[in-house]
């Protein structure tokens, strides 16, 4: 173990006899996220660097405090990608964050190899528990069913059960060709026409809706792309505009996400009518998100979710004292409660990050 | 390998099997002999105990009567689907009630316009792609036990397939899963939303071997049925060779619909059975298919076909028909069969290793074969570094079955020392549970008896499975310390 994570194991270790809660942070500017927390600062970003990447092996091994960015440029050289596209939302964004927030981007529903979020592709991971111990779970082959999939819990964790120190993330070749197309369509008219081309082999990988206007992106074989584009018709971006496109939707650049408005991320099965309530809506993953700005009350978003089957998170503005996310059901909260005592038995990481009682 | 004699109390059995008897009907209570006997191994026959009673309940709410009952009177529940599972994850406990969860095989719905389907644990892999077909959907994760084994099975062990190196494996392709806990308490895993509230509790119930939950219903995913489909055959005259032709195709960006390698042995030991046209001549043959769109078929495998010849096969066929391309399939898929003929018994592991390493660790198992005496086949998902080496043995001598355990275990030992795991789709079940104390420290195996007692505080739920406890873990140490070779005289202990 080298000596930046040998001090964070220690760091750990001391809060813990201590009892001093803890608040991971590494870039440290998705504070509005998730609920309120606090504690002494960790800072994981002194472990960082990747351990190994093998572009034929499609893995990826990086500490904890590598920039995204930084990963990401090495994938872009070799000719790869991460498949669940994520939001760096700033330039600080590093890879233990992304995996800590569990957010995928617009590839997340898409056909084929490339369909998942964040949890999809994580292979293995190295957790510094509550007691300080470093944790190896997982490993970096494609295949692992040697104990229960500990890395992939840790996909969305928002560090409630310990410091991600490193991760191994699954990684798939760039596709060799993308379109995007644009529609002039209503929102029931998209949300029918996008499942109804999912069920059908065409090699879609994001889609957004918004304002009367449906935007695909196509992306694999040349040949594929260009049958799908001449099958599915709609006006064509060219690929600079597109890229460009995506990145707003991404990260939140897209002037629908201005404004101090609470915005709202519904997740609901992507064949759910529209929802009830009449608010500006953007809707991504064939359906299945829909952010929604509004000031309506949490209890009429969260009811509104449930009827369409989903659940809503407040994802930014607004009061977070109604709790960022949807309650648990009381035997699922339970096993919540044991894990977060078995992984932190002093809890001190990420106090209430999660959930108030966790 | 049988485990100990031992008999349950007949107190303890009598008034077990009146008390579920309250509540279902006498043919869904075994615990004669006779009757108990089927259920005494899964897949892997190593292993055999009988169950103390089995219950074939019908439905949830049954389950449910079923585990309040046990957790009441501390008796362990072991879930099973159709009892195909190779690693022992479903062996019976000798004071325990074996779970079948058969009978519960219905398929609830299937939402075309969604592509899911909703189903019972008990129904079987393939039937969730016959009843889609109609919708031109399948269930990708198409194990090769696939016409057997339930999607409960499949949940509990990740299974995979030949699919699975572009459409993903079980926990890829499953959105929600509706269980009960050891208390009895409906819980919902996932869901038809994507990204539940929480933790991602549904990544530890897949893949945790009926040791967190029982399965009670299933949403899966379906995917579209590709236009077409093709095949290429490629011989190799070097094993290494073969290996680093999978690499190559990687890294020229392509992620074929299936990658399957069998080396020499293999072909010569299922040719005969299957007659699918290998060349017996090759070190190797891999299979490389390429599905989807006919154009896309077409480019991809112009572009196959070059990265193969590139990385120096010797013969190359491209299938021209469906019939052709099943044909070639024809031996992958028998290999367990073909081997089942040609042996007495076979013991088939499942260690997955670093794709770049597949040369230098299939020359290393050959070059085992004289030492335990017994010859040991490959064929096996090669896209995924996923092994499958069989060893052929004869399981009436206890001296050949004895060699074939300590060869599988050197075979998992050398995959944890290529940076690879002991199990890439089997599950550790009682079978590699001295290896799991080689692949993890102490404190890692630990907060995994964490996440068990987090799910089910008791230990009640299939016990003894999984993870090594800290005394099996030392013993096996002082065996490989100072028993030199890997021999286990002694029977294991669960
Ligand atoms: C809507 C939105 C807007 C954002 N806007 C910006 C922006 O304008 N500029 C910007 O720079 N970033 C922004 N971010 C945040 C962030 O850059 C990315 O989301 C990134 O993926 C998180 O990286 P981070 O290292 O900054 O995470 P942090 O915000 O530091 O951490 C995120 C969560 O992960 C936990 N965590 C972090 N590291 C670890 C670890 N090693 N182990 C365990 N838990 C860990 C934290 O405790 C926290 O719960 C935004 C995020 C969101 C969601
Ligand atoms: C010839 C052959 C070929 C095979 N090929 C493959 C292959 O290609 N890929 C692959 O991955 N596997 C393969 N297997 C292994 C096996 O088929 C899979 O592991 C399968 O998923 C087991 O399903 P089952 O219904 O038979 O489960 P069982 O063997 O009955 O049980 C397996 C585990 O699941 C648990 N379980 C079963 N049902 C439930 C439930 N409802 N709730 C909770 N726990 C439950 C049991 O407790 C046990 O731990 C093969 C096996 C054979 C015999």
């Amino acid at each position: 173990m080298d000596q930046a994570l040998s001090q964070l194991c220690e760091t750990v270790r001391a809060a813990s006899e201590a009892r001093t809660p803890l608040l991971i942070r590494a870039s440290g500017t998705k504070d509005f996220y998730g609920n309120e927390s606090s504690g002494a600062l960790l800072d994981p970003r002194s472990v960082t660097g990747i351990v190994d990447y093998e572009p034929t092996e499609l893995v990826i091994t990086a500490r904890a405090g590598t920039p995204l960015a930084e990963l990401e440029q090495l994938l872009a050289e070799n000719g790869q990608l991460l498949a669940f596209e994520p939001p760096h939302f700033g330039a600080n964004a590093t890879v233990g964050g992304c995996i800590a927030a569990g957010l995928a981007g617009p590839r997340r529903v898409s056909f084929g190899p490339t369909y998942g979020g964040v949890r999809d592709f994580v292979l293995g991971a190295k957790l510094v528990d509550g007691r300080g111990q470093l944790l190896s779970f997982g490993g970096t082959v494609m295949k692992n069913v040697a104990g229960y999939d500990v890395s992939r819990l840790l996909a969305g964790s928002m560090g409630i059960l310990g410091v991600i120190a490193e991760v191994s993330i699954k990684v798939l070749p760039r596709p060799m060709s993308h379109r995007t197309l644009c529609f002039e369509m209503t929102e029931t008219a998209a949300v029918y026409k996008l499942n109804e081309w999912a069920g059908r082999p065409l090699p879609l990988s994001a889609s957004m809706w918004h304002d009367g206007a449906l935007y695909l992106r196509l992306a694999g074989a040349s040949a594929a792309v260009r049958a799908a584009h001449h099958h599915l018709g709609g006006e064509e971006l060219d690929n600079y505009q597109a890229d460009a496109f995506w990145a707003s939707i991404r990260e939140h650049k897209h002037p629908f996400f201005e404004g101090d408005a609470p915005l709202w991320r519904i997740a609901v099965p992507s064949t759910a009518a529209t929802l009830s309530l009449v608010e500006p809506q953007l809707i991504e993953w064939n359906g299945a998100l829909r952010w929604l700005r509004t000031r309506q009350s949490a209890e009429q978003v969260r009811e509104c979710a449930k009827q369409a089957g989903g659940h809503a998170t407040l994802f930014r503005n607004g009061d977070r004292s109604v709790g960022a996310f949807t309650p648990l059901t009381a035997p699922v909260a339970a096993i919540h409660r044991r894990l977060k005592a078995q992984f932190d038995p002093a809890n001190i990481f990420n106090r209430g990050r999660l959930y108030p009682d966790l | 390998m049988d485990s100990p004699p031992h008999a349950p109390s007949p107190d303890k059995q009598r008034s077990l099997v009146a008390a579920l008897r309250g509540f279902l009907p006498g043919d869904a209570v075994l615990f004669r002999e006779e009757e108990t006997r089927p259920y005494e191994c899964d897949g892997l026959t190593l292993f055999r105990q009988l169950p103390m009673v089995v219950a074939l309940p019908e439905t949830e709410d049954q389950i449910r009567r079923i585990l309040q009952l046990c957790h009441e009177h501390k008796v362990p529940v072991i879930p099973r689907g159709a009892g195909t599972g190779l690693s022992g994850s479903a062996l019976p406990h000798p004071d325990g009630l074996l779970l079948s969860l058969a009978k519960l095989n219905r398929i609830l719905s299937i939402d075309p316009r969604a592509q899911t389907a909703t189903v019972q644990p008990g129904v079987r892999n393939l039937a969730i792609s016959e009843a889609a077909a109609r919708h031109r959907l399948y269930y990708a994760p198409d194990p090769s036990s696939q016409i057997a084994c339930t999607i409960g099975g499949n949940v509990a062990e990740n299974s995979g397939g030949v699919h699975c190196l572009k459409y993903g494996l079980t926990i890829h392709n499953v959105l929600r899963v509706r269980g009960l806990t050891i208390e009895g308490e409906a819980v919902e895993f996932g869901g038809l939303a994507p990204d539940a509230p929480g933790l991602d509790l549904l990544a530890l119930v897949i893949g945790s071997e009926g040791m967190l939950a029982v399965v009670t219903e299933v949403t899966v995913r379906l995917v579209p049925v590709a236009q077409t489909a093709r095949c290429i055959m490629a011989s190799f005259a070097d094993i290494g060779e073969a290996g680093d032709a999978v690499a190559a195709l990687i890294a020229d960006g392509i992620i074929p619909a299936g990658l399957e390698m069998l080396d020499q042995a293999a072909t010569r030991l299922v040719e005969p059975f299957a007659n699918a046209g290998y060349d017996l001549d090759a070190a190797a043959v891999l299979l490389c298919e390429s599905d989807g769109t006919p154009e896309e078929v077409a480019e991809e495998i112009e572009r196959m076909s070059a990265v193969l010849l590139a990385a120096r096969a010797t013969r190359i066929q491209v299938s021209n028909s469906e019939a052709e391309r099943l044909r070639f399939w024809a031996g992958r898929k028998n290999a367990f069969p073909a081997a089942g003929r040609a042996s007495p018994a076979y013991y088939c592991m499942d260690g997955t290793i670093p794709r770049r390493r597949l040369g230098e660790v299939l020359k290393a198992i050959q070059a085992l074969e004289p030492k335990y005496g017994l010859r040991c086949p490959n064929v096996f998902h090669a896209g995924d570094g996923n092994l499958h080496p069989l060893i052929l043995f004869d399981d009436a001598d206890p001296d050949s079955v004895a060699r074939a355990e300590a060869f599988g275990a050197e075979i998992l030992e050398l995959c944890v020392q290529m940076g690879g795991t002991v199990t890439g789709e089997h599950g550790v079940g009682v079978e590699k549970l001295d290896q799991m104390c080689s692949q993890f420290d102490r404190p890692t195996l630990d907060a995994f008896l964490g996440v068990k007692s987090a799910f089910d505080p008791a230990g009640l739920l299939n016990p003894g499975k999984v993870v090594p406890t800290l005394h099996r873990c030392a013993e096996y140490g002082r065996i490989r310390v100072h028993g030199g070779n890997l021999r286990f005289p002694e029977l294991p202990r669960f």
